[in-house]
C-alpha cells in the first residue's frame, strides 16, 4: 500500500495539545488542523433540514399517503402465555372496506403436520398474530374487533424475581436464540445455558473476561462497599411510533420506514421474501425518534409487505401508542450486586458484579462494560444473567446495558470515596486514568462550582440541596461497511448520497459540513440525499457509530472528486493540479494569484455530466484495537447534578446539570448540545420518573400511554450546561465521533449521588420517587 | 396564561370563551393532562338538535383552514387531526398520543390553541383553523420559526410543529415573556429528544425580535 507521512494534531487543546506523525494511505486527504483553523467544521451551523421541520413540511413515514393506499392494523394477543386453538376471521373479512387479512403461521413442511400447531405460541401480551388492511384506519380498527382468537392459556410470569424462583412458570422450555434488537452487551450468551427462566451468564466482553484473583483482591482491601442496585424497565416512547409504508406494485418492493437502519431493514425484508437486495428499496427521510429501538423491520415490516401483496395496494402500517409501549422495545431492568474493594489510599483491589435483568421474551438484559473498564482494577469478574418473563422484548437504548451499569458503579464509587473520607471528585482523579475525563472534571467542576458542595445530609431546613457527579465511558465504534458517493455536477451542484439515515441527530448537516469544508464551499451549496438504500450502504444509527464511520469516507470521496476537478482546471491553466486549491467558492493557485476561476465555471470543464466518487471507511490511522472496528481511545464524560429534595413531600427537583463530554473532533456545536441535552433529559427521566408498570395478574402494561407514563415536560427541565472538550487522536481524516450514547450514561448516577448528598441517605433503586425518599427518611413505612 | 390572554386582548373567540378554552380545549397551557382530557369532555355538552345530528355515513362539510375554505367528505367520528392529516394532507399536525396528552397535534381554532386529536371535525363549524403550515406568511417565517432554526430547537422534529404552535401563540400574545412563561406555554408539549432547553432559548430570543 502506498503511504505518506503526515503530522496530525494530537491531544486536548488548552491542556496537552501536541503533534503526532501518522503514516496514512496516499489517496487520503491532507490533515485538517484543529477546529479553530477551519471554516465550517466545529462551528454552530444550523441544521439543513430545520426549515422543513419548523414549517411542517417534513414528511415522516407516518405522513406518507400514496394513491390507493390502505391503512393497516396489527392483530395482537391479549393474553401473556397461550396456545392458539383457532382464529376466526370470517366476520372481519366480510366487513366492507377490508381488503386483506394476513395471519402469522408457523412454517410448515409440505405434507407434514406441524407439531407446534398452526399458529405461533403466545408468549406476551401484545405479541403480533396478524394484520388487517382496510380503506381507512377506522375500518381496520372495526375489523380487528370482529376477529375471534381462541386461546388455551398457560401459566405465566411477569415479575423478574418470581421468574427466578425454582418452580416458576417457564417462559421458554428450550434454548432461545432471539437477540436483543441492536443490543450490545459485549459477548452475549446464546440463551442455551442456565436453569429455568434464568439464562447465561455473560462473563466477558470484547474487552476480555475476568481478571486477576477476586478473593485476593478483597483480602487486600481495607474498605469494601457491597450493595445491590435496582433499575426499572423503561419504554422508548419515540414520538413517531415504529412502522412502515410498503408499496409493492412494481418489481421493486418500496419500503418507507421509520428506522435507524435503512440498510438493515432492506436486508431483513430481502431475506424474509427471498428477494435480491437490489429489489428492495428502503427510504427514510425524516424519522421521529428511535433511541435504539428502531433498527429492525420487526414483524410490522413483513406484515405490511404481505398485506400489500395480498391487496395489490400500498399499505400504511404504523403502531399506535399502546402497541409501541408494550411490543416495540424497552430498556431491560436490572438487579445488580456489586462489591468493590480498595486500599486505604483508594487504590482499587477488586470489583465483583453479578446482575439479573429481564428483556421479557428476549435476551440482552446485561449491565454492560462500565464496571469492567471505567477504572483500572487488577481483579475483576462479572456474571450477567438474563431472566425470561412473559413481557414484550427489550431493545437497544442509548448505551445498552451501560446506563444500568453506571447507575450501580458510580454510586458504589461515591460510597467508597465517602468511606475513604475523600471528596468524590478527588477520588475519581485518583483512580481514573483517562486524560479527557480529567480535563472534564477540572473544567466541569469550575463551571458547576463543585467547591460549594457540603457534607452529605448536613443541610438544614425542609428543602435540602445536594450535589453529585457521575462518569462514563463509551467505546469508539466504527462500522467499516460505511460508504458514500459524492457527485460534482457540471452545473456547479454538489451532492452526497448514502443509505445512512438522519434520525434527528443531524447527520445530514454534518455530511454537508464535511463536504463544504473540503470543497471550500458553503453548507447550503451541498445537497444531501441520504436514507435511501439505492445509494451506497451507510451504517445503522446505533452505538454512536455514525459520525466516526461516515464522516471520514465523506471527506475522502469529496477529496477524490475535488482532485479530479482540479486536474481539469490545471489542464486548462497548464499548471500542476497540486498547486491548486478551492476557497470561498473560487479555484485558485497557490503561487500565481492572477489565476482564479469560480467553482461553478470549473465544473463546466467536465466532459461528463458529473464527477462521481465513492469511498468507504478505511482503517483507522495506526489501526484498531480490534479489527472489526473497535477504535483506540474512548468517549469519556463527566456529569454534575444539583438537586433539591423536599424532605416533607419527598419531591426531588433537578436544578442544574453540567454535562462535560468528548467526541474527538466536534463537528457541529449546536447539534452536539442538542443531543447532550437529550441524553441528560432522558437520564433525568430514568432517575426520577418513568417506569413501565405491569399488572402481574394479567400481563398487561398498565400505563401504556403518554399521560400515565411519566416523562419530563417543560416544567421539569433544569438548567443544562454542556461543555465539549475537543480531543484529537489522529485516527481518521475527520477524527470525529458521535455523542448519542455517552450523553445518556452518567446522568442517573449523578442525580442519585446528588440526592444522597442532599439527604444523607442513599437510594439504591430508580426511579427515585417521593415515596422512595420518604421511605428512606423513615417518614413512611 | 389566563392573564396574558386578557392583557393582550386577543381576538374574542368565535363561540369559545376564554374560560372554556382554559378548561377544555386549551391544552398546552392547561397543565394537568388528565384534567384537560376530562374537562374537555365536560365542556362538550352542547345539546344535539335534529339539525346537527349526522352519521354514520360520510358527509361533505366545509372548513376554513389557513385562510382557504376546503370541502371534505368525512364520517362523524373523524377527528380534526384526522381531517387535516388524512383528508387535507396537512401532515405537519402530528398525532402522537391520540388522547390529548402530548400537544403534538396543536392547531388554533380562531387563534386559540386546541388539541386537534380531541375535537370532532364537526365541532369546528365556522371557526377558522390555523395549522403549522399556516404560520409562515407569504413564505416569510414567523420569528419563532426563525429562532427555532438558529437555536437548533428541533432534533427528530416530530414534536416541533406542536412546540412551534405553542410558542408562536405565546409570543403573539405576550410581548415580554420570561423563561417561566415559555415553560408554561410548552408544559403540555411532549418531546422525547430533549429539545426543551433550545426551545426555551429560541422562544425568548424570538420574543425580542417581534415587531
Amino acid at each position: 500500500m502506498d503511504t505518506r507521512k503526515e503530522k496530525f494534531p494530537y491531544g486536548i487543546p488548552g491542556h496537552n495539545l501536541s503533534e503526532i506523525e501518522r503514516e496514512i494511505p496516499i489517496e487520503e486527504p491532507p490533515v485538517w488542523p484543529v477546529n479553530d483553523k477551519l471554516k465550517i467544521i466545529g462551528k454552530r451551523v444550523t441544521r439543513i433540514d430545520a426549515l422543513d421541520k419548523v414549517t411542517g413540511k417534513a414528511k415522516f413515514t407516518s405522513d406518507m399517503k400514496l394513491p390507493g393506499m390502505l391503512y393497516a392494523k396489527m392483530l395482537r394477543s391479549n393474553v401473556p402465555h397461550a396456545t392458539i386453538t383457532s382464529i376466526d376471521i370470517s366476520k372481519a373479512k366480510s366487513l366492507a372496506g377490508v381488503h386483506a387479512i394476513h395471519l402469522i403461521e408457523n412454517a410448515q413442511k409440505e405434507g407434514k403436520e406441524n407439531k407446534n400447531g398452526k399458529y405461533p405460541m403466545v408468549k406476551y401480551v401484545g405479541q403480533p398474530l396478524g394484520g388487517i388492511a382496510a380503506e381507512s384506519l377506522e375500518i381496520a380498527k372495526d375489523a380487528l374487533k370482529l376477529i375471534k382468537v381462541n386461546y388455551e392459556q398457560k401459566p405465566f410470569v411477569i415479575d423478574i424475581e418470581t421468574a427466578m424462583e425454582i418452580g416458576a412458570p417457564i417462559v421458554f422450555d428450550a434454548p432461545i436464540t432471539q437477540q436483543q434488537d441492536g443490543g450490545d452487551v459485549g459477548e452475549t450468551h446464546d440463551g442455551s445455558k442456565g436453569i429455568g427462566n434464568v439464562r447465561g451468564p455473560s462473563t466477558s466482553s470484547f474487552f476480555g473476561g475476568p481478571r486477576g484473583d477476586l478473593a485476593k483482591g478483597f483480602e487486600e482491601a481495607d474498605v469494601v462497599v457491597e450493595k445491590t442496585y435496582r433499575t426499572q424497565v423503561q419504554t422508548h416512547m419515540p414520538l413517531e411510533t415504529h412502522g412502515v409504508v410498503v408499496d409493492w406494485n412494481s418489481d421493486v418492493m418500496m419500503v418507507y420506514a421509520s428506522t435507524q437502519n435503512t440498510a438493515g431493514v432492506r436486508n431483513e425484508m430481502a431475506s424474509v421474501f427471498n428477494l435480491p437486495k437490489s429489489k428492495v428499496r428502503v427510504f427514510c427521510d425524516f424519522m421521529g425518534g428511535g433511541f435504539g429501538a428502531k433498527h429492525s423491520a420487526g414483524s410490522f415490516g413483513p406484515m405490511a409487505a404481505n398485506l400489500a401483496k395480498k391487496s395489490g395496494r400500498p399499505v400504511w402500517l404504523m403502531m399506535d401508542r399502546k402497541e409501541e409501549h408494550h411490543s416495540e422495545g424497552n430498556r431491560p431492568n436490572s438487579i445488580q450486586y456489586l462489591k468493590i474493594g480498595a486500599k486505604k489510599d483508594g487504590t482499587l483491589t477488586g470489583i465483583q458484579q453479578r446482575s439479573h435483568g429481564t428483556a421479557g421474551v428476549a435476551l440482552g438484559a446485561g449491565v454492560g462494560r462500565i464496571a469492567q473498564v471505567l477504572y483500572p482494577c487488577p481483579n475483576f469478574a462479572t456474571e450477567q444473567y438474563d431472566v425470561l418473563t412473559n413481557a414484550g422484548p427489550g431493545a437497544a437504548w442509548r448505551a445498552p446495558g451501560n446506563v444500568q451499569g453506571a447507575f450501580g458503579l458510580e454510586q458504589a464509587i461515591d460510597e467508597l470515596a465517602e468511606k475513604l473520607q475523600m471528596d468524590p471528585l478527588t477520588y475519581r482523579d485518583h483512580i481514573d486514568k483517562s486524560e479527557v475525563r480529567k480535563v472534564e472534571r477540572q473544567r466541569g467542576a469550575k463551571l458547576f462550582d463543585w467547591s460549594r458542595r457540603q457534607p452529605s445530609g448536613s443541610g438544614k431546613g425542609t428543602v435540602k440541596k445536594g450535589l453529585g457527579v457521575g462518569q462514563s465511558t463509551w467505546p469508539r465504534f466504527v462500522t467499516l461497511d460505511s460508504s458514500v458517493e459524492v457527485k460534482i455536477h457540471n452545473d456547479g451542484g454538489v451532492e452526497i448520497r448514502s443509505s445512512v439515515q438522519d434520525i434527528g441527530t443531524g447527520t445530514k448537516t454534518i455530511l454537508a459540513q464535511v463536504v463544504a469544508e473540503e470543497l471550500g464551499l458553503q453548507v447550503n451549496d451541498i445537497t444531501v440525499n441520504i436514507g435511501d438504500t439505492f445509494f451506497p450502504v451507510g451504517p445503522g444509527s446505533g452505538g454512536s457509530v455514525v459520525t466516526g464511520s461516515i464522516s471520514p469516507p465523506a471527506r475522502n470521496a469529496t477529496f477524490e472528486a475535488k482532485t479530479a476537478l482540479l486536474k481539469l482546471v490545471a489542464k486548462k491553466w497548464e499548471t500542476d493540479s497540486s498547486a491548486l486549491f478551492i476557497e470561498d467558492g473560487m479555484v485558485g493557485h497557490k503561487k500565481d494569484t492572477s489565476l482564479k476561476m469560480a467553482f461553478k465555471e470549473a465544473t463546466k470543464l467536465m466532459r461528463t455530466s458529473q464527477i462521481s466518487k465513492t469511498a468507504s471507511r478505511s482503517d483507522d490511522y495506526g489501526g484498531f484495537q480490534q479489527p472489526w472496528g473497535l477504535a483506540f481511545g474512548d468517549l469519556g464524560s463527566v456529569q454534575f447534578a444539583e438537586v433539591s429534595v423536599n424532605t416533607d413531600t419527598g419531591f426531588v427537583k433537578v436544578d442544574k446539570i453540567v454535562a462535560a463530554h468528548s467526541c474527538g473532533r466536534p463537528l457541529n456545536l449546536g447539534q452536539l448540545e442538542s443531543q447532550i441535552n437529550g441524553g441528560v433529559i432522558q437520564g433525568i427521566s430514568y432517575a426520577l420518573y418513568e417506569n413501565r408498570v405491569m399488572d402481574k395478574g394479567t400481563g398487561h402494561m398498565m400505563n401504556a400511554n403518554v399521560d400515565q407514563y411519566k416523562v419530563p415536560f417543560s416544567m421539569e427541565i433544569p438548567e443544562i450546561e454542556t461543555l465539549i472538550v475537543e480531543e484529537y487522536s489522529a485516527l481518521s481524516s475527520t477524527d470525529a465521533y458521535g455523542i448519542g450514547e455517552p450523553a445518556n450514561i452518567a446522568t442517573a448516577a449523578a442525580i442519585a449521588n446528588a440526592v444522597y448528598n442532599a439527604i444523607g441517605v442513599r437510594i439504591y433503586e430508580i426511579p427515585i420517587t417521593p415515596s422512595s425518599i420518604l421511605k428512606a427518611l423513615n417518614k413512611v413505612s | 396564561m389566563e392573564e396574558k390572554n386578557q392583557k393582550s386582548g386577543a381576538k374574542p373567540g368565535n363561540g369559545i370563551s376564554r374560560r372554556s378554552f382554559i378548561r377544555g380545549a386549551g391544552l398546552s397551557t392547561a397543565g394537568s393532562v388528565l384534567l384537560t382530557t376530562n374537562a374537555f369532555a365536560l365542556n362538550n355538552k352542547e345539546p344535539l338538535t335534529a339539525e346537527n345530528e349526522f352519521g354514520p355515513d360520510a358527509m361533505t362539510i366545509k372548513m376554513k383552514v389557513n385562510g382557504i375554505t376546503k370541502s371534505l367528505s368525512v364520517e362523524p367520528r373523524t377527528t380534526l387531526a384526522s381531517a387535516l392529516r388524512d383528508h387535507l394532507e396537512l401532515t405537519g399536525t402530528k398525532v402522537v398520543c391520540d388522547r390529548g396528552s402530548c400537544s403534538a397535534c396543536t392547531v388554533y381554532l380562531d387563534g386559540k390553541p386546541v388539541n386537534a386529536c380531541m375535537l370532532s371535525v364537526f365541532d369546528v363549524s365556522d371557526k377558522e383553523v390555523t395549522t403549522i403550515e399556516g404560520i409562515a406568511k407569504n413564505g416569510e417565517l414567523h420569528p419563532v420559526q426563525q429562532a427555532f432554526i438558529e437555536h437548533d430547537a428541533s432534533q427528530c422534529g416530530y414534536c416541533t410543529p406542536g412546540m412551534v404552535m405553542s410558542c408562536v401563540h405565546l409570543v403573539d400574545n405576550n410581548s415580554d415573556p420570561n423563561l417561566e412563561d415559555v415553560k408554561n406555554a410548552t408544559r403540555g408539549n411532549l418531546c422525547r429528544c430533549g429539545t426543551h432547553p433550545h426551545v426555551f432559548k429560541a422562544t425568548l430570543d424570538a420574543s425580542k425580535k417581534m415587531i
